[in-house]
């Protein structure tokens, strides 16, 4: 039989605040356990909550960025469960009123096609903290579960879409469209390994053309594009042979194991918890009035979807390229930098979508973290569409510069002894020496007469010219040089 | 409305208190007059009022996002049942 696939996502988003959504600690990442967690953190008695200002600005600009309605008048609710690492017993969350309304986002997909998705609201709540069950005993041997309540209180939206995507790819090109809007808003850092983004999947199967939905799973808390993708794959699968041998699926959470490309049940629906929401007696609604929806509206920065369109417009790049540079907000930034040191836009689109950005995958970094700026890329850009380097040249300057020697391009250019020979008069020489040398090869060339061999042929003294010049002359020059004499 | 106790069992799972045959008995009377008052109130005509979030007609004050706790860890686990390398430490849950 064939089948349609339905997805869904719900995305938690840790908001870049300062502190925390209901306490003024600190939100900073890699802090020593529990330092960054007080009395409100930890739930002691008397304590109460305090909303963050930012936090609601953040999630108000993620509303306007998704062409979304904005609740003036946001509830919080107590969502009740037990769990070490949530000390007060509940998660403060919204239900009933969101502070985001219905939205949507435009995907591209690999066939140039455009497609919306719709969003179904997103809310304000508070993260949990971390439990590490590894090697913790109490002093009787039993294990024990530690728990580090520095991300408790840790704002987060959590965007809820609808059912609109149909395959990994839609979901993969959403999940990272998404990426591109909170790190452009700057409300997000995007740190996927630090889990500023997860991503819960709701995967279900139909009849080709059904209307009817079948029975979905969740798999939960997938912190990479590639996980991501790997799990869609893997529970299409699993729900697929299942259907096919005649089974039906369980309505179930699944965890999923990207090292090993396993998932596992995590609870079914019969086990699922009763949360029993209630609003929160501690928190007054919270009123958003006109001006501080304006405010946020005028800080709005340039987002993907505009960017790409004046990366198009104004350095003349195709819609491809436009969109892999402008999709990210430190790569556009990136990008930027580097025209404006190495004046041309299309070398630079190139050097980053290529040689940059195989280095950063190779070794794991974000473009934060790689040791290469903008200013240093630029100027090697600017030193091969001046002739100064050949590309394989600059491979060897981008290698010296990542490694992080030097930093100064034309320092490494004198020093790896890479500048090319572009003095026509020399290079003349060049040719006239080598050519006397091979009267044979020279004669072949002049007897062939199919030009695509006699162009083959013509790379054949390349080499020689490279070794006489020790490898600086500007092959260009030495290929027009040697058509001329040859062919003339 | 009458309260089951099957749902009074329900109940104390989720709130994870530990009841005996002879308080469920107990509590299903309780609970039930309880929910009898709730019906009452369940009577009142609501149609042209707007839910209540709060009984206290006010707004939430918001903070400005700026750190005002300093690390006060010592403290806290000073009083803690266990603590192990900075972390809390409860009995292992296991997912």
């Amino acid at each position: 039989m064939q089948w349609d696939i339905v997805i869904g996502l719900e995305i938690h988003v840790q908001l870049a605040t300062r502190t925390k959504i209901f306490s003024g600690s600190s939100t900073a990442y890699g802090a020593e356990p529990n330092t960054q967690a007080n009395a409100v953190d930890l739930a002691m008695p008397g304590t109460l909550p305090v909303p963050n200002e930012q936090a609601f600005r953040y999630a108000v600009m993620f509303g306007l960025a998704v062409n979304a309605e904005i609740e003036r008048r946001s509830v919080f609710e107590r969502k009740n469960y037990f769990y070490p690492d949530l000390p007060k017993g509940y998660q403060t969350t919204q239900l009933a009123r969101p502070i985001v309304g219905p939205g949507y986002v435009d995907i591209e997909l690999g066939n140039g096609e455009s497609k919306r998705v719709r969003i179904h609201h997103a809310h304000l709540e508070e993260d949990a903290g971390k439990s590490l069950h590894e090697a913790i005993h109490d002093s009787m041997g039993h294990g024990m579960t530690g728990v580090d309540l520095n991300r408790a209180g840790t704002p987060l939206i959590e965007v809820v879409t609808e059912p609109d995507m149909n395959n990994a790819e839609e979901a993969v090109a959403f999940a990272k469209k998404l990426h591109g809007i909170v790190t452009s808003l700057g409300i997000c850092d995007g740190d996927m390994s630090q889990g500023s983004m997860r991503f819960d999947v709701n995967i279900s199967l139909k009849p080709r053309g059904s209307d009817t939905l079948g029975t979905r799973t969740e798999t939960k808390n997938l912190n990479s594009f590639r996980f991501m993708e790997q799990a869609i794959a893997h529970e299409v699968e699993r729900q697929m042979d299942i259907l096919e041998d005649g089974g039906t699926i369980t309505q179930e959470t699944r965890l999923y194991n990207g090292d090993r490309d396993e998932s596992r049940s995590m609870r079914t629906k019969e086990e699922a918890n009763d949360y029993r929401y209630f609003p929160c007696p501690d928190l007054l609604p919270v009123v958003l009035d006109d001006a501080f929806i304006e405010e946020a509206r005028n800080s709005l920065p340039e987002l993907p979807d505009t960017r790409k369109a004046r990366f198009m417009d104004q350095y003349g790049l195709n819609d491809y390229d436009a969109g892999l540079l402008a999709g990210d907000s430190k790569l556009a930034a990136l990008f930027e930098e580097t025209v404006l040191h190495g004046k041309d836009a299309k070398l630079s689109a190139n050097w980053i979508l290529g040689e940059f950005s195989a280095r950063l995958n190779a070794d794991e970094k974000s473009v934060a973290q790689a040791p290469v700026d903008g200013k240093q890329l630029g100027n090697l850009v600017a030193r091969i569409a001046d002739n100064t380097i050949s590309s394989a040249g600059a491979k060897k300057v981008f290698e010296a510069l990542w490694a992080g020697d030097n930093g100064d391009v034309d320092a490494i250019i004198d020093a790896k002894g890479l500048k090319q020979v572009s003095d026509t008069g020399e290079l003349e020489k060049m040719v006239d020496e080598v050519l006397s040398g091979m009267p044979d090869q020279v004669a072949q060339y002049q007897n062939e007469e199919d030009p695509k061999k006699r162009k083959k042929m013509l790379g054949g003294f390349m080499g020689p010219l490279m070794k006489a010049s020790k490898g600086q002359g500007n092959p260009k020059l030495f290929n027009e040089i040697l058509a001329r004499k040859l062919d003339g | 409305m009458t309260i089951s106790r099957k749902d009074i069992e329900k109940v104390a799972v989720l709130a994870r208190i530990q009841v005996d045959d002879e308080q469920v008995s107990a509590l299903e009377k309780d609970l039930g007059n309880i929910l009898d008052l709730v019906d009452q109130l369940s009577a009142a005509d609501t149609e042209s009022v707007e839910p209540l979030a709060h009984p206290l007609d006010a707004v939430q004050r918001l903070r400005p996002d700026e750190v005002t706790e300093t690390d006060q860890r010592a403290a806290f686990q000073a009083i803690a049942p266990a603590t192990e390398n900075g972390l809390y430490l409860a009995p292992r849950v296991i997912e």
